[in-house]
């Protein structure tokens, strides 16, 4: 390190908006040194949240996302050019290009990536579409606008669902195939997603739960998919909402416990070499991050949220230009938001890490309500729909570990007060395995090395 | 001149569709649409709604990185 921690080079990997609420608040802090920020995309930071809402909708064209800055940052932008390797030991990051960066600290925030459809040469058939980027958005939108005979949605996660709710409000015909029993069920569990699924129905979704979709037909352009349960449909357009993919491949020699799930750091997201031991000059956060929270068992959490991007970019930021004692742990309770099928969807905590869950405000029938979710006697996370000003009163709750089911509150009580399982998929059946094997018996001679996702 | 809403903050007050409608509409009971580039003639009514906020999600600023282009 170049003496003073508030002087130096600090480089920023990824350009988004962890990269972006960064780089400001390391400026906020003080930080008087050189500052990098390089970014795969073209495009300076942009906001992606209304990609699959106002671009979609046709409101907003895809380039308007840009997000603004909230202060001058000084800052060399590195745009349209990937980071291929990192050299820990002579302390630089390695380019597309060949160039190479030099730093005296690094922040890691490179996100995720859309799953791509497994088959290759169907996910090259004109009109399959993911939606992550900008550049997603825009031609997806264009395609929208030509006017399909239907869309296929394949995955009916946030994403996925959002995508379904923009083309019927577009009046067209949607198909939904989502491999679970319903829509949201992996994020929400059971009773909310068997709430998702009559509201996409009602809104004239073609939603078919338990099937995944086995082939994309076409030549050259799709026309058509088939199911796992023998049928098949007519589409011109599939879009493949199965997830993000954390970029982490460029990581893959870097010696830092990086794979399939992420950066793993610790709560001040300083990032852990592949033995699990804590790195002082190598930071990670946002969606790529994979960090302890004590709320929830110091389990290992990756969030793609939009608010976890911002909250853990400051928090890494102050924490890179602060000597040890005044550094800070990310602890923001997780949050996120979804807008779908005219219903604003609102979560705070975690709803997977929950064993019970009820309505404790509103009901189901009238989709306005809050569903309080717990895990062994407390409360782990609170979702709203269409109630979002109640969220804030639970959110007390899950950061004072309140009792679960909470007492009956000031609000009225419809839908039953009796807890139902709340049907989250277990997460070990969605587990990568390890990203590390040991080696080795003799302590000396104990190694950790990388294992390539399967 | 651009926006961005912490929706995570939003609480749908919906101020900000009331004092600058061409920028901020609400979709649907509680959600809220809006357009992240400000357009000329706009940026007055925006700066009202940013200090109306009642929670104080809205960020304004220029554009990020738009010299970097």
């Amino acid at each position: 390190m170049h003496g003073e921690p508030r002087d130096g080079r600090i480089v920023i990997v990824g350009a988004s908006l962890t990269g972006l609420r960064a780089a400001e608040k390391l400026r906020e802090e003080g930080f008087t040194g050189s500052l990098t920020l390089v970014g795969e995309e073209p495009q300076p930071p942009y906001d992606r949240p209304p990609l699959s809402k106002q671009v979609l909708l046709g409101k907003v064209p895809a380039g308007h996302t840009g997000l603004p800055q909230r202060r001058e940052l000084d800052a060399q932008w590195k745009l349209g050019v990937r980071a291929t390797g990192l050299d820990p030991i002579e302390k630089r990051v390695l380019l597309a290009d060949g160039a190479e960066v030099p730093f005296d600290r690094l922040l890691i925030a490179t996100g995720t990536r859309a799953r791509r459809w497994p088959h290759p040469a169907e996910g090259a058939l004109d009109g399959v579409f993911t939606l992550r980027t900008s550049d997603e958005a825009r031609r997806l939108a264009e395609r929208l606008d030509a006017g399909p005979r239907r869309v296929l949605v394949i995955g009916a996660g946030f994403t996925g669902s959002e995508i379904a709710s923009a083309c019927r409000e577009r009046g067209l015909a949607v198909t939904v195939a989502e491999r679970g029993p319903a829509p949201l069920v992996g994020a929400l569990g059971g009773t909310l997603g068997a709430l998702a699924a009559k509201l996409q129905r009602a809104h004239g979704v073609d939603l078919r739960c338990g099937v995944t979709v086995t082939a994309l037909e076409g030549d050259g352009r799709l026309t058509g998919a088939q199911f796992s349960d023998g049928t098949r449909i007519d589409a011109d357009i599939a879009v493949v909402a199965l997830g993000a993919v954390r970029n982490t491949e460029w990581l893959v020699e870097s010696g830092l416990a990086a794979g399939p799930r992420g950066v793993t750091c610790d709560a001040g997201c300083r990032a852990f070499d592949m033995y699990g031991i804590v790195t002082d000059d190598i930071f990670a956060a946002g969606d790529v991050a994979r960090f302890p929270h004590p709320l929830f068992e110091y389990q290992l959490l990756s969030l793609e949220h939009w608010g976890n991007a911002v909250a853990q970019a400051e928090v890494a930021a102050h924490n890179m230009v602060n000597p040890g004692p005044r550094r800070r742990p990310h602890l923001t309770v997780p949050a996120f938001w979804s807008s779908q099928f005219g219903l604003n969807i609102k979560s705070v905590g975690v709803p997977t890490f929950s064993d019970q869950v009820v309505i404790a405000q509103g009901s189901l029938k009238d989709a306005r309500l809050v569903a309080v979710y717990g895990y062994r006697g407390r409360v782990t996370a609170a979702v709203s729909v269409n109630q979002a000003r109640s969220l804030e009163y639970y959110q007390r709750l899950i950061e004072t570990a309140a009792p679960f089911p909470p007492a009956p509150g000031a609000a009225d009580q419809i839908e039953s007060p009796d807890p139902v399982p709340s049907d989250v998929p277990d997460p070990k059946l969605l587990s990568h395995g390890p990203t590390v094997a040991l080696t080795g018996h003799l302590p000396d001679r104990r190694l950790t090395v990388v294992q390539p996702a399967r | 001149m651009n926006v961005v809403v912490d929706l995570n903050r939003c609480q749908g007050y919906a101020q900000c569709a009331f004092l600058a409608p061409e920028v901020f509409t609400m979709h649907g009971e509680e959600s809220l649409l809006y357009h992240p580039v400000v357009p000329d003639g706009q940026l007055e009514q925006v700066r009202r709604a940013a200090v109306a906020c009642p929670v104080q999600a809205i960020v304004m600023g220029e554009e990020a990185g738009a010299g970097a282009r």
